[in-house]
């Protein structure tokens, strides 16, 4: 017979009482510290809107100035935006998000008194939110042997494509779970797969060293293999869609061979070839600035002019060869002029004007434009770059334990997401490169991340035949998506974040939602 | 010096006849028309077992031709790394051996009915209850009924086991055939780890003998695999997994098993 727990004496009640209120207070806001102003700045720009506003220190959470700051900027109720606010010290040494409310991110650690004047910058949340996935919608068997390479289109969810160790492409209809092209012409594993910005063209790279581009509608070769590589692809990039000149789009592909090749598609043609690194180029990115930048084996991060092909800057920091690029810009250069809504400019001219205008809404950091760039290395760490400015690294990321393999950027640009084969995907800062959490969960190597399109959710993909979605914002585990039966090689989030497809050893793609 | 090595003695010694050479070459020279006089002309069993030996000649040296032949070829298809598919990221890397690498091909296998219950070690020879159980009869009581046997096989006894009072204890498992580890190899990757035993799941020879635990040759043991990290589908660490024995564990000492996977 099990024995009854006496019930508490007093003094143990209210010794409890006691510990239970002091650890509400530890939470809450004293009521009687009156108010303090505050100076709202925008992060692009850097002006100010209007004078400076006084707020009850009691009710200056996140939520309230949001809606302060919508009132400010005269939004209708319709179309209230969330933002991010950041305080930043006058010098400009010193940067803070404020996560909760100004109390407990600035008044009570002391940096700043009810006294002052408080600037907050702030930033623009995505108005819409994604989901997070949580189900498998369809396991697409075709592919005969592992699945490399993933990519959604930019237009929307519905289409994707994958290649292949089969030496084939293959492009899916994720609405209904079904093959619609096989894209065959490749002699040997298909390593590399992009869409072109604007959705119409998908390049492929293969182990055979040519790169083949189809008609993503038609599902057909664009000419024949573009050949000159001496061995295989490893990587693709677009020429950004604002910087394309009408009927001819480039394309830089990186090799194993220590070259880049720039090809005119129009003429099929290699227009450049970058040379002057001395190992296997591991990643190519194309800025919006147009800056080609790419990563080696050399340990080098080199960055060229794709107008006339010569080199302009060299990044040396790292110990060990470089795995992976990001720009900040990434997702705005990778979708140009789809956004949120759906809506798709009607003439040329006006899709390159709203390309331009979004990625140059999403480069600038006061009046200018700021592309930083992040490299991921087998020497364990990462380095945080402002090629722009300077050609030493804004920050060292430390904290793998292993090869980090993959870093991606969100696209609101705050974040850092890495995947290491030390089992654990990190989150930095996007601004400063400050550490903030570690995702634990995987128990083999994790591959790839990506985000969701309003930086709120983070995917990864690992070796332990498993996805995972993270929640960005609490560093825990939103939902854990088993079902591939081997190894994930390759996970990419719908830039619409409706849908996740991965694909990996076990020849079957997936397609994940909510 | 062992006894039939006089030739080799001789040799040292004195040295080879000083046409040794030349008598070689012309033996081999004069192979074939010995090979063919042999072929035409035994009768018989000595005919039989000639063409026997032919037979299996005439394999080996085709094999060889046909290796030959491969090796010549020039292959226009640039060579690739491994012969598995990986994506750009694994290419230059020296793949760890951990034993996660579960071909497709075996899980292919393992999805159909049949191979589902395949072990490496179909069937055992028998092992009979006088071979395995000796009579004990020490005390008058005992000796009497003969109740008490000693078990002459390894055995695997788990960790938490205390021995039954003297009386009630029909079974006893010598201490020095006692069992805690095996020597597991991986079939795929070729690698061998010794492993901790967590149990014995079935000895093909009686189910009593399961439930003693005793390690014969075919019997299945579970053995504890998360050092080698292993997942399942759905991202669990596994760490129990099933081997069979291959080796005859009294005869050499240590257990020697053969994963299954």
């Amino acid at each position: 017979m099990a024995t009854l727990v006496p019930p508490p004496s007093k003094r143990q009640k209210v010794a409890a009482a006691e510990r239970a209120k002091e650890q509400q207070e530890l939470y809450s806001i004293p009521s009687d510290l009156g108010s303090v102003r505050v100076q709202f700045f925008d992060q692009a720009t850097g002006n100010a809107t209007g004078p400076a506003v006084s707020v009850p220190v009691a009710d200056a959470n996140t939520k309230n100035l949001e809606t302060l700051l919508n009132t400010l900027q005269g939004n209708d109720d319709d179309d209230r935006v969330p933002y991010r606010f950041t305080y930043q010290s006058d010098k400009g040494d010193q940067t803070i998000d404020i996560l909760a409310d100004l109390y407990h991110s600035l008044l009570q650690p002391g940096v700043k008194t009810t006294e002052d004047t408080i600037s907050l910058f702030f930033t623009p949340q995505a108005v819409f939110r994604v989901k997070a996935v949580s189900r498998c919608a369809a396991s697409i068997a075709g592919h005969g042997e592992a699945i490399l390479a993933t990519s959604f289109s930019p237009i929307n969810s519905s289409t994707m494509v994958s290649g292949s160790g089969d030496s084939t492409a293959r492009v899916w209809d994720c609405e209904t779970g079904t093959p619609l092209h096989t894209l065959k012409g490749h002699t040997s594993w298909v390593l590399a797969v992009a869409y072109s910005p604007n959705g119409a063209m998908i390049a492929t790279g293969s182990m055979d060293n040519s790169v083949r581009v189809w008609d993503a509608k038609k599902g057909v070769a664009l000419g024949g293999p573009l050949k000159g590589h001496a061995k295989w692809i490893t990587n693709l990039a677009w020429e950004p869609y604002h910087l394309q000149e009408p009927g001819c789009p480039r394309i830089a592909s990186s090799s194993k061979d220590s070259t880049v090749r720039v090809w005119d598609l129009a003429s099929k043609r290699i227009e450049h070839v970058l040379t002057g690194h001395k190992g296997s180029v591991t990643c190519v990115k194309w800025g919006g600035t147009s800056q080609i930048y790419t990563a080696s084996h050399d340990k080098t991060i080199k960055i060229w002019n794709p107008k006339d092909g010569t080199l302009i800057q060299t990044l040396a920091s790292h110990a060990h060869r470089v795995n992976h690029l990001a720009l900040s810009t990434d997702f705005a250069l990778r979708t140009a002029y789809h956004d949120h809504t759906g809506k798709v400019p009607s003439t040329d001219a006006e899709k390159v004007a709203a390309a331009k205008k979004r990625y140059e809404d999403a480069a600038t950091v006061n009046k200018k434009i700021v592309e930083r760039l992040v490299s991921a290395s087998d020497d364990f760490t990462m380095y945080l770059w402002e090629p722009s400015s300077s050609n030493k690294p804004v920050a060292r990321l430390l904290g793998h334990q292993k090869e980090v393999n993959h870093v991606t950027f969100s696209p609101d640009m705050t974040y850092i997401a890495s995947a290491g084969f030390d089992n654990h995907v990190k989150l930095w800062n996007g601004r400063d490169g400050k550490f903030i959490t570690t995702f634990r969960g995987h128990v083999g190597a994790v591959y790839q991340c990506s985000f969701s399109a309003d930086s709120r959710l983070l995917v990864s993909a690992s070796k332990d035949t498993t996805l995972k979605v993270w929640d960005v914002r609490t560093g825990k585990l939103s939902t854990d998506l088993p079902g591939h039966k081997d190894e994930v090689f390759a996970v990419d989030w719908s830039p619409d974040g409706q849908k996740v497809g991965s694909g990996g050893k076990d020849k079957a793609i997936r397609i994940w939602r909510n | 010096m062992p006894q039939n090595e006089y030739i080799e003695r001789w040799q040292k010694q004195h040295g080879k006849r000083l046409d040794h050479d030349e008598r070689m070459r012309k033996r081999t020279a004069r192979e074939s028309h010995k090979a063919s006089y042999d072929a035409q002309n035994l009768r018989g069993l000595r005919a039989k077992l000639y063409q026997q030996k032919r037979h299996k000649e005439k394999i080996q040296m085709k094999k060889r031709i046909k290796e030959q032949e491969e090796k010549n070829v020039k292959s226009a298809a640039p060579d690739e790394p491994s012969k598995t598919p990986l994506p750009q990221y694994l290419l230059d890397r020296s793949q760890a051996t951990n034993a996660k690498a579960l071909s497709s091909a075996i899980k292919d296998k393992r999805a159909e009915k049949a191979a589902k219950f395949a072990v490496p070690l179909p069937k055992v020879k028998g092992i009979s209850e006088e071979e395995m159980f000796k009579v004990i009869n020490t005390g008058k009581k005992t000796h009497k009924k003969s109740w008490k046997r000693m078990i002459t096989k390894p055995t695997f006894v788990g960790s938490d086991f205390t021995r039954r009072p003297v009386k009630y204890e029909r079974f006893i498992r010598p201490m020095g055939l006692r069992y805690k580890k095996a020597n597991v190899t991986h079939p795929e990757l070729g690698v061998t780890v010794q492993l901790p035993i967590l149990s014995v799941k079935k000895n093909p020879q009686n189910p009593l003998y399961t439930q003693l635990g005793v390690l014969t040759k075919g019997t299945i043991v579970e053995v504890n695999v998360s050092e080698l990290g292993l997942v399942t589908t759905s991202g669990k660490v596994v760490w129990g997994k099933w081997a069979q024995i291959t080796n005859v564990p009294e005869n050499d000492g240590c257990v020697n098993a053969v994963l299954l996977v």
